[in-house]
């Protein structure tokens, strides 16, 4: 692993979670409304994916893609303005938290109607495909979403068609309050692709490691034509669903658990940092991905604990400054969501 | 003894009666049994009745739907709540196709006891594909009826009766009514439940309206009363069929009609009760039928634009004044 990609997806990590505490707190002090779903504990799904893409290949994902967007490279502030339905918001104010679109990043929507994602990803595939471009699309999903037919109707036309897919199953285990085993009857999402003789794999959606070369395999295979690939990231939201779920369905050890032992910043802090945590740290958390990962750290000395703070520091100041842009942006008016609504008609004048 | 209630517990109450009045009624949906339902509505059922009659699905609206009325076929009384209107757009064929068809092309030999609740209006910054307001879409299918109750007693009411007909009934909620407060008095003897409710009583204007509108005409009504006009506020209560007897007679006594709908204008429901009431009252009316409808967008995201894209106290009263002055 090279030293500054480390680096930059710990920062992103990093980002990742401030942004998405300060969203909340925003939502709590009434600057966002809406459905605000929110990403602490699966950053390194989006982070370990979408650092191992290229600027070429496509991204669609869901209505739980803040950091989708931020890792792809739309500026905080112009996220954080969309939340706050502003003017100057990826999308002007008109999409809100669920549909941040940016088409120079080909970042190709947040889609609110869950099992969207496969067929418009499937789509921009074909594109690509008939094009004969080494591009590929990601595609990012729930376990929930997986007993959607467009699931099993996208897998199987991007298998038919060789379709340079990447399927990204962003497993929290959780369908709103339905826990995996009472919605899926099998709870393995990437045993579903060899039905349609798609290579799939079960990943560790904690390790942005992980996520990273496995991203990097997947890709490499896409790109020399041999149609799409399955991962399916095991994660956890460390949330409610939204910030209108209070999660109470969810055993508190279960949190609990995730939380002390699984967090991904923690990890990624742990495979980055030398001597972070201590060995005593170490020690006492016991069994669990930071001990796995303690002989890595000691090893790597990426990054010292005062540069840690500092990154953590420059990263809470971005997000304050992505705050204060949203705020300074005006509100858009109808004209902008007459444009909106218009914009393909170009010239044409109706009667 | 009327009871102060929400509109999520007299849905809430409705089923708890009729789930235990008849072993044959189950309840589907995403989170409807161990959450208690998105909106509150299936809350402490699941511990009551079990896993059979409440049932959690899948994401698979077109699916669990079509299960409904394969459920109904088998003698099943099943109530599907789908989490929003939006999402029925993938259980259209379902709703559509089957359960609307399969009655009729059957030659008569299937009851079809499905009920589908829902709720289609505009929330807060839900933003364009969660703020869709369909019930034009359901309104135009020979098969199915559509009730829209707008308060807690209608609500009861009209869930019970749904859970009861043999016919397929859409119940067509609001996310902004859930949570409003209103008289229950479960004892009342219910009216049909296609008959529209005249709400208030006046000689200058028909103001005819439905779900969440309702409560706005009679704020509007209110204002209007302020200014000398005089208007009579009917809740349609239905979709489908249209209680047409009862605005008539409406019309009869003011010749001014005003629709407001929550939904946009161009070939939506308030087109449909326009030209159905002036085929009928023509000759009745002093003024052009107007409406106050929301403008022709999807909902914008951003809170000041979603506000003016649907209709608010104010327009009702300015359309009113406009057609009585
Ligand atoms: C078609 C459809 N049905 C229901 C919903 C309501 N809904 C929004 S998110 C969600 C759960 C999705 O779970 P999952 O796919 O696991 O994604 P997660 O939110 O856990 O990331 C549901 C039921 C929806 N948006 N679209
Ligand atoms: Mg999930």
């Amino acid at each position: 692993m090279e030293p500054d990609l480390m680096k930059t997806m710990l920062r992103d990590m990093l980002l990742a979670r401030a942004f998405e505490e300060r969203a909340a707190q925003e939502y709590a002090q009434g600057n966002i409304a809406g459905f605000l779903h929110l990403y602490p504990g699966e950053e390194a799904v989006a982070v370990g994916v979408l650092r191992a893409a290229e600027p070429a290949d496509y991204i669609v994902s869901t209505y739980r893609e803040h950091v989708h967007a931020l890792v792809r490279g739309i500026p905080p502030g112009v996220v954080m303005a969309e939340l706050f339905g502003r003017k100057d918001g990826c999308c002007g104010g008109m999409g809100g938290s669920m549909h941040l679109f940016d088409r120079e990043r080909r970042f190709m929507g947040g889609y609110a109607i869950v099992g969207e994602t496969f067929p418009v990803a499937a789509g921009i595939g074909y594109a690509v495909a008939m094009r004969g471009l080494p591009e590929a699309v990601i595609c990012f999903f729930g376990d929930g979403a997986v007993n959607q037919g467009t699931f099993h109707e996208s897998l199987n036309m991007a298998a038919l068609w060789k379709l340079p897919v990447l399927f990204v199953c962003e497993n929290n285990h959780y369908q709103i309050g339905t826990e995996i085993h009472r919605h899926s009857a099998v709870a393995e999402v990437h045993k579903r692709a060899c039905a349609y003789r798609i290579p799939a794999k079960r990943i560790d959606g904690m390790d942005v490691l992980a996520v990273h070369d496995a991203t990097i395999e997947a890709l490499e295979q896409i790109r020399v034509g041999n149609g799409p690939q399955l991962l399916e990231c095991e994660t956890y939201r460390f949330r409610g669903h939204s910030m209108a779920d209070p999660g109470s369905y969810r055993p508190r050890v279960e949190l609990q658990a995730f939380e002390s032992n699984e967090d991904p910043v923690k990890i990624a802090i742990a495979e980055t940092v030398a001597g972070y945590p201590s060995e005593e740290q170490i020690a006492a958390a016991g069994s669990g991905n930071i001990e796995r990962l303690s002989g890595e750290l000691q090893r790597s000395e990426l990054l010292t604990v005062a540069q840690l703070e500092a990154m953590k520091k420059e990263v809470a100041e971005v997000v304050e400054e992505a705050v204060r842009f949203a705020g300074n942006s005006p509100e858009p008016v109808m004209a902008d969501a007459r444009a909106a609504l218009d914009c393909n008609r170009h010239d044409e004048v109706l009667i | 003894m009327a009871d102060e209630v929400y509109y999520w517990q007299a849905l809430n109450r409705a089923l708890d009666m009729e789930l235990a009045a008849d072993d044959s009624v189950i309840v589907l949906g995403e989170d409807v049994g161990l959450y208690g339902g998105s909106y509150r509505v299936t809350e402490g059922l699941y511990a009551k009745y079990g896993e059979w009659r409440l049932r959690d699905t899948p994401i698979s609206e077109g699916s669990f739907t079509g299960l409904g009325v394969g459920a109904a076929l088998a003698g099943l009384r099943p109530v599907v709540e789908i989490m929003t209107i939006n999402f029925a757009l993938l259980a259209f064929d379902a709703i559509v196709n089957m359960a609307a068809k399969i009655p009729f092309m059957s030659g008569g030999q299937f009851p079809m006891p499905l009920a589908v609740r829902m709720p289609g209006g505009v929330a807060k910054q839900l933003a364009a594909q969660h703020s869709q307001r369909l019930e034009q879409m359901l309104m135009n299918v020979p098969g199915l009826r559509i009730a829209v109750p707008a308060t807690p007693q209608d609500a009861w009411w009209q869930l019970r009766q749904a859970i009861r007909s043999d016919e397929p009934i859409i119940l067509l909620e609001h996310e902004l009514l859930y949570f409003s407060k209103g008289k229950l008095e479960p004892q009342r003897e219910a009216p049909p439940m296609h008959r529209a409710r005249v709400h208030r009583k006046g000689a200058d204007l028909t103001i005819i309206t439905w779900s969440r509108m309702l409560d706005l005409s009679l704020r509007a009504a209110g204002k209007l009363a302020e200014k000398g006009i005089e208007a009579e506020v009917i809740d349609l209560r239905s979709l489908r069929p249209v209680d047409w007897q009862c605005c008539a007679a409406s019309l009869q006594k003011t010749h001014r009609l005003l629709v407001v709908e929550e939904d946009s204008r161009f070939a939506r429901a308030g087109a449909e009760i326009c030209a159905g009431l002036a085929e009928r009252c023509f000759y009745e009316l002093d003024a052009v039928p107007q409406r106050v409808a929301a403008q022709e967008i999807p909902i914008p995201f951003n809170a000041a634009l979603e506000a003016e894209a649907i209709p608010r106290v104010a327009d009702i009263v300015a359309a009113a004044e406009g057609m009585c002055g």
